[in-house]
Parts: C-alpha cells; structure tokens; sequence
C-alpha cells in the first residue's frame, strides 16, 4: 500500500494529515500489518488535551494491545466514532481510517516530523 | 525487516524453513518459534476447515523405562496411567504435594514398562530435575529427557487424514482418538499419534530431527490441493482456547490445583497414592473455593491474561486467557471466579485497562467439533 507524500509520520507508525491548523491523525499500514485483526480502538473525548507523543488512546488487535501516540501538541476536536463499530476498517484501509483530529497549538512541531520517503526508509 | 536471529533462543530443527519462509518468529519458552504464517486468522481458520501443519518440536520428550516404570509413572502423573494399553495416551498433571501444576502433560504407553511424557517447550528442565527426584525411590525406574532426538510435527483439521495418508502405511483412519502407532510418514521412521491442542481432528508425528524437514515439507506438499497451510503459535493459542483447553503458565500453574482448573477427570481417584492426591483428596472433600471459567465479552474489547475480575465493586478473581476468535468471532476467555459466581450465565465484569467491561460466564469448550 502506498504512503501518502502528503502525510507526516512518526517513529512510532502515526500518520497525520494536515490542512491549516488542524491535522486528522491514524495509524500506518506498517502498524495495522503489525497488529493484526484490529478488535477495538479507544479513543479520547473531544476537548482533550494532547502533548506530541503522548497516548491518545489504546488500539487492540488479537494478538495486542498498543498505544497510540499523538504526533502533535493540541486539543481533540474530532473523534472518528464510527471506528467503535468498524474497527475493522484500519485494517481495510489505514490512511483512511483517521481516529482523531488535532487542533495544533505548535504547528512547527509538525516539521520535524518523517515524511513518506523517510518513513518508508524506516521501516525497510 | 530482516528479523534478528536471538543467540540465546533454542532453535528446532524446523527453524531455517521457518525463516526462509518468512515466519514471523519470536521467543517463547526460550525458543525462537513462528508466531504467524500468513496470518493468526487465515490460519486459525485452515485448520476449522482444511488442515493446518504446526512445528511444535519445542515441546519436551521425557522417557520413563524400567520393570517399575508404571510405579514411576503413576506417582509423578495424576491420571491413571494403567488404564493405558500400549499405544495409547492420555492427558494428565504433573502435580505438587498440594495438587498445583508443576506441568500438564501427555502420556504415551510405548511399551508395558515404557512411557513416553511430552511436556511443555519452556519447563523441561524443571519437569526432568523434579520427575528424576521424585522416582529415585520407585525401584527400578530411570527418567531421560530424550527431547533432542524428537522432532514434533502436528498436521490438525478436518482433512488432515486424507493428507497424510497417502504418505504413510499407519491405519489413520482405523486410529481412535488418542492412541498411536509407529510406522513410516514421507519413508521416515516416525510415531504417528491421533492427538493435538486445537480441538480438531488430527495427528502428531514424531520423527528424528535430522528428518523433519523432508516430513514437513512432505506434508505441505501433500496438502497442498487440500489447502494445507503452515500455521503459527499465535493460531495454536486461539485454537486451544476455543478448544477450552488449559495453557500451562497462563490458566493452570503451581498456584492451582487440579480441582480447581475443573480438571478433575485427569485425576485418577482410584489409584493407591501419587503426588498431590491426599492434597486434591481433602479439596474434593470440603470443596473449592475459586474455579476456573469459560467467559465471553458482553461488551467490546478482550479480558486478557492477568486482567481483573470483579463481581460489584470488589475485585473477585483474574482472566487468565482471552482472546478474539476468528472462527466464533466473539471475545473469549477464562478466569478464576470465586465458586458461588461461576454458573453459566452468571455476569461480571472485567477490568480492561482501568473500564469495566461486562462478561458472562458461558460453558467450556466454546467450540466443539461435529464428529
């Protein structure tokens, strides 16, 4: 599957996608091959606040439980609620699967972030 | 990636096909073993339909010999083991005094005072050093752990005796569950047995090492029209689950007895005197306190090993296996319940990662084959 050239990555298999001052944030291809079947994705409130790499929620797989980590530092404005009932579909179709989108209150953070060619290279 | 071969890590003599066939491996009970193949549902799902093939030469081979074997056997094992005709086995507990799980086990009767015991991959030395002990004054008896010169192949799921039997002159479809034969599988000496930890028809093969790769790859091919996969230890535990069969280390271990693991027909009642039976004998007497249970999730989400069990507000037992089932589809599990909780249909809840989850408990095995 391809990833995106207009995505940021994490070290950690997030992806987020920006648009101003806002970005939609998921997990990788990579990540859902990793996991598995994906069972359940628990996901915070609209409001929370979030440091970059700190655990929005939990995604668990048969196998697993892992965390998931934020890229960037801001405030949930959106939660993707239909993963609670199809949380299949990270597995059907990851970059499209977005869990959560974050209000930047550091949007130069987003910079330092993989882009596509770096994060493929990482996990060659 | 590239995966990183672990030094450290025991290898089977399976372990270069493994890699070159691009397994997932990872470390278990200090072995480097595949974890997945294709994928823990497609191949959890071969073996409910097709057949499956399992490299389980981890496991441990221990060998009881002498005229006093059955005397051997009979204090170490809790079951019955002369209710065994030669070429049968049966599943049994290696217990301690107080009738807790130093190991479960199977045992073969090769001969009338030879016995084969295959025990788990990471407790073999634990299980030899205490069989060795507690024989040594049992007459004539000697135990070798003879582990290194088998390797273990497991060929599980309905069409598993179609597949082997055009490669062998074994009886499979004359082989009643739970008895076994020698004979040869793909022209190797090999013991075949109508046994395994998936609860689906099928068969473990026994074969010198140095032979289990002509044998496995034998298999493959042979099933392959079948659609015969090589499957993982991560099927082999959602398999086993489904089965309503006990891990040794998650569900059953030196803190449960036998009685409580609800596993009272492995003990043999009617025998004079083994490890653990005045223990299990005063147990059955005034009864237990905590049993284990079959559970399901009323809720989403997985009750795992070592989460908490609650019934109300107190913290009342713990999840010892849970899984998502490909085949039911559904999130099960078993936990240990205190006994008044632990009728069908009683509900708890499950603390999985701080959220109460609803469970109800629900009658084991979750899945039964159709004979």
């Amino acid at each position: 599957m391809a990833y995106p050239a207009g995505f940021k990555y994490t070290k950690d298999h997030e992806w987020i996608d920006l648009s101003g001052d806002k970005g939609k944030v998921g997990i990788t291809d990579y990540a859902q091959q990793q996991l598995g079947d994906v069972v359940y994705v628990e996901l915070p409130d609209v409001g929370a606040k979030l440091k970059q790499g700190q655990s929005f929620g939990t995604i668990e797989s048969v196998k697993a439980v892992s965390e998931l980590y934020s890229p960037v530092t801001g405030e949930v404005v959106e939660v993707n609620a239909a993963l609670k009932d199809k949380p299949e579909t990270v597995n059907a179709d990851p970059h499209a699967s977005w869990m959560i989108v974050v209000k930047l209150t550091n949007p130069g953070e987003a910079g330092a972030l993989l882009d596509a060619t770096q994060y493929q290279d990482l996990i060659k | 990636m590239e995966q990183a071969a672990d030094a450290a890590l025991k290898k089977t003599p399976l372990n270069a096909r493994h890699r070159a066939s691009g397994a997932k491996m990872v470390p278990f009970g200090g072995w480097d073993m595949p974890v997945e193949y294709s994928g823990l549902s497609q191949e959890h799902l071969a073996v409910r339909t097709r057949a499956g093939l399992f490299d389980v030469s981890h496991m441990g081979e221990i060998e009881i010999a002498g005229k006093d074997a059955l005397a051997a056997v009979q204090r170490i094992s809790s079951n019955d083991a002369s209710k065994l005709q030669v070429g049968q086995a049966q599943y049994s507990g290696l217990l301690t005094p107080t009738g807790t799980f130093v190991d479960d086990l199977l045992v073969y009767r090769l001969a009338p005072a030879h016995f084969l015991l295959v025990v788990n991959a990471g407790n073999i030395p634990k299980d030899y050093a205490w069989i060795a002990e507690q024989i040594k004054g049992v007459g004539d008896a000697i135990a070798v752990d003879a582990s290194s010169r088998y390797a273990l192949i497991a060929l599980q799921g309905p069409e598993a005796v179609n597949v082997l039997r055009p490669l062998t002159e074994v009886d499979l479809a004359g082989m009643k569950y739970y008895w076994f034969a020698h004979g040869e599988v793909a022209n190797v000496r090999a013991t075949v047995s109508r046994t395994g930890y998936t609860g689906e028809d099928g068969f473990e093969v026994f074969v010198p090492p140095q032979s289990a790769d002509k044998v496995w790859q034998a298999i493959l091919q042979a099933g392959a029209a079948a659609g015969v996969i090589p499957c993982g230890l991560g099927a082999r535990d959602t398999l086993r689950l489904e089965a309503g069969m006990r891990l040794h280390g998650n569900d059953i271990d030196e803190t449960t007895t036998a009685l409580e693991a609800d596993l009272g027909w492995i003990v043999g009642w009617k025998k004079d005197d083994f490890i653990g039976a005045a223990a299990l004998r005063e147990q059955k007497a005034s009864g237990v306190t905590r049993k284990i249970v079959g559970f399901e999730m009323l809720e989403r989400g997985i009750g795992r090993h070592g989460y908490d069990a609650y019934v109300g507000d107190a913290k009342a037992g713990t999840v010892t296996s849970g899984t998502q089932t490909p085949f039911l589809k559904k999130a099960i599990g078993m936990a240990y319940l205190p006994v008044e909780h632990t009728a069908v249909k009683t509900e708890f809840d499950v603390d999985i990662r701080g959220r109460r989850t609803r469970a109800r408990v629900v009658p084991m095995p979750f899945y039964k084959r159709t004979k």
